[in-house]
């Protein structure tokens, strides 16, 4: 059994000569150029052979059979750009906007990484077969492709990685806006109950909301009860007294609810003076109070039901 | 470019349309004082809703124009100060203390009514 | 020396002069940091503290340059930097004025804390009888 060789180009019996010295810069560039134009040459059937391995490995399940080939395609001729251009920036790109594609998808890092990895393979491979007859030879290819070949491994998978983040990232925020909504429960009076631990994320998504709401609801008076807020941090003590005096600017005035003895002291260690800021005990008191800065008169339920009979 | 400053019965406004240079907020701070003593005005309101920015310079002019008007018998009120305005002035540290603000027109005239059924003769 | 203000899709370059100049630095610094994706309200914020440290530049020094600059280094790391130098008188013991507290000092630098209160990095390097240079960033989150 024959196998088909194929012949040695001419640049690679100099190679050959100069096999011992030390791999230059121009022999990393004449070698990495040589093997960006095998590989072009033999794409269709390294693309083939690597979308096989993908189906193999069962990775990329998400995916139909004619996106995971259109997708290795473009994947394919990026990594060759890499090699040849020794530049990742088209790639980043690329990795974040197919990120950006599959993730909703359900496709898991490992995949991905498993994927490029693929190739990375598949194409070394293909030079074993082409250098065999060489040792030294495919030595000094593998030297030029394998740290090229692991930068490239390197940037899909932390393109990817980065993607998911910023998507959790979003759905983070997506959730802490759910999580404190701003309630109109009478003309002009708002009521913002915060649960939970405040961080400066949170703080900040907080004063917008707010400010939000005052001026989408014409708020004259806000409710802002932390009768769930555990404790807070002088940073984000500070943060709240600027949320009240934002909320000011804006023509409304806030009572501050369900301070606990701790946060009160919290506020009065970074300097706020509570006499100045509305504070009232619990959040019930803090709608009365609002009420009657608001004009109402709080009348008990038996004088109403007497005064209509 | 001028701010436009009209009279309504003992009031004036003033709305600013666009970014004003410095030389603009203090022409408006003469303007006004210069006009609430000749009207007689009772009460001052400036609508800052098209600023985009509130700096220190700014502020300052704005409480220089509440205290000029109040020594010649007018109340000033700063309305239509954008949410996102407000934030960025509270982290430089900058709160107009003493300085009444309101949502918007409307309010800041309901704020000037309730002042002036409060102390007729001026404040 | 005149400089000319220059202009490409990344960077502006403008001289100040005057209190006109403040203006127009702000509205640039905020056109050109909504390429990169900054909420409107950090918008508005980079505008303010743009404002003040320019103002800083034309009330005490009378004259300076403003640099600023899209940062868009991958999807992580986008912002925006402001580099605002003056060889003016420089601000003595500056140390002790970007201290917090220092805020409600009336004179140079009043701006400065602030500014950096609003922003994510900030450097001041300013020598008496030098001049002073503010370089300042914020990233989209």
């Amino acid at each position: 059994m024959a196998t088909k060789q194929t012949p040695l180009m001419p640049r690679e019996e100099e190679l050959i000569s100069s096999s011992t010295a030390e791999p230059t810069l121009e022999s990393t560039t004449a070698l990495l150029r040589e093997l960006v134009s095998i590989l072009r040459e033999n794409r269709t059937e390294l693309r083939q052979e690597w979308a096989r391995r993908i189906t193999e490995s069962r990775l990329l399940t998400a995916m139909t059979r004619e996106e995971v080939f259109a997708e290795a395609t473009t994947v394919y001729d990026n990594y060759v750009a890499v090699l040849e251009t020794g530049s990742v920036e088209a790639l980043q790109n690329y990795a974040r906007d197919l990120s950006e594609r599959i993730i909703p998808r359900g496709v898991e890092t490992q995949e991905v990484l498993g994927v490029v990895l693929l190739l990375r393979d598949v194409l070394a491979r293909a030079l074993f077969k082409k250098y065999q007859l060489n040792f030294d030879l495919l030595n000094q290819v593998l030297d030029a492709y394998e740290p090229a070949a692991n930068r490239i491994a390197n940037t899909v998978a932390v393109g990817f990685v980065q993607e998911r983040e910023r998507i959790i990232r979003q759905q983070q925020e997506a959730i802490r806006e759910l999580s404190t909504p701003v309630l109109r429960v009478r003309e002009r009076l708002l009521i913002l109950p915060i649960i939970g631990l405040i961080d400066q994320q949170r703080a900040r998504q907080l004063t917008e909301q707010l400010l939000r709401g005052i001026r989408e609801n014409r708020g004259k008076v806000a409710v802002m009860d932390i009768t769930g807020v555990p404790a807070i941090d002088s940073p984000i003590a500070n943060r709240l007294v600027q949320t009240v005096e934002a909320a000011r600017l804006l023509g409304a005035t806030v009572i501050v609810t369900g301070l606990s003895p701790e946060i009160a002291q919290t506020l009065v260690t970074i300097g706020v003076e509570l006499g100045k800021m509305n504070t009232v005990g619990d959040l019930q008191g803090g709608i009365e109070l609002a009420e009657r800065l608001l004009g109402y008169k709080v009348v008990p339920v038996e004088d109403v039901a007497s005064r209509s009979r | 470019m001028d701010v436009p400053i009209l009279k309504q019965s003992r009031y004036l406004i003033a709305s600013i349309q666009s970014a004003l240079s410095d030389e603009d907020l203090l022409r408006l701070r003469d303007a006004l004082a210069d006009l609430v003593g000749r009207h007689r005005a009772r009460g001052v309101i400036i609508d800052v809703t098209a600023l985009d920015v509130l700096d220190s310079f700014a502020t300052r002019t704005l409480r220089a124009i509440a205290y000029t008007t109040k020594l010649r018998g007018a109340e000033t009120v700063i309305v239509g100060i954008q949410p996102d305005v407000a934030f960025a002035m509270v982290q430089l540290g900058l709160t107009l203390e003493d300085v009444p603000t309101s949502l918007d027109l409307e309010e800041g005239l309901a704020f000037l009514d309730q002042q002036l059924e409060e102390s007729p003769a001026g404040p | 020396m005149l400089l000319t203000d220059t202009e490409n899709e990344n960077q502006v370059h403008l001289h100040i002069a005057s209190s006109a100049d403040v203006v127009a630095a702000r509205q640039r610094a905020r056109a050109l940091a909504s390429q990169v994706g900054f909420s409107h309200s950090n918008l508005t914020v980079i505008a303010t503290a743009v404002s003040e440290v320019v103002r800083n530049i034309v009330e005490y020094a009378k004259e300076g340059e403003v640099t600023i600059t899209l940062i868009n280094r991958g999807a992580y790391r986008k912002g925006v930097e402001i580099v605002a130098a003056d060889q003016g008188p420089g601000i003595p013991e500056v140390s002790i004025v970007m201290r917090d507290g220092y805020s409600t000092r009336k004179g140079l630098g009043i701006g400065l804390p602030g500014a950096r209160r609003l922003m994510d990095d900030f450097e001041i390097v300013s020598e008496v009888g030098k001049g002073t240079t503010v370089t300042m960033r914020k990233w989209v989150a």
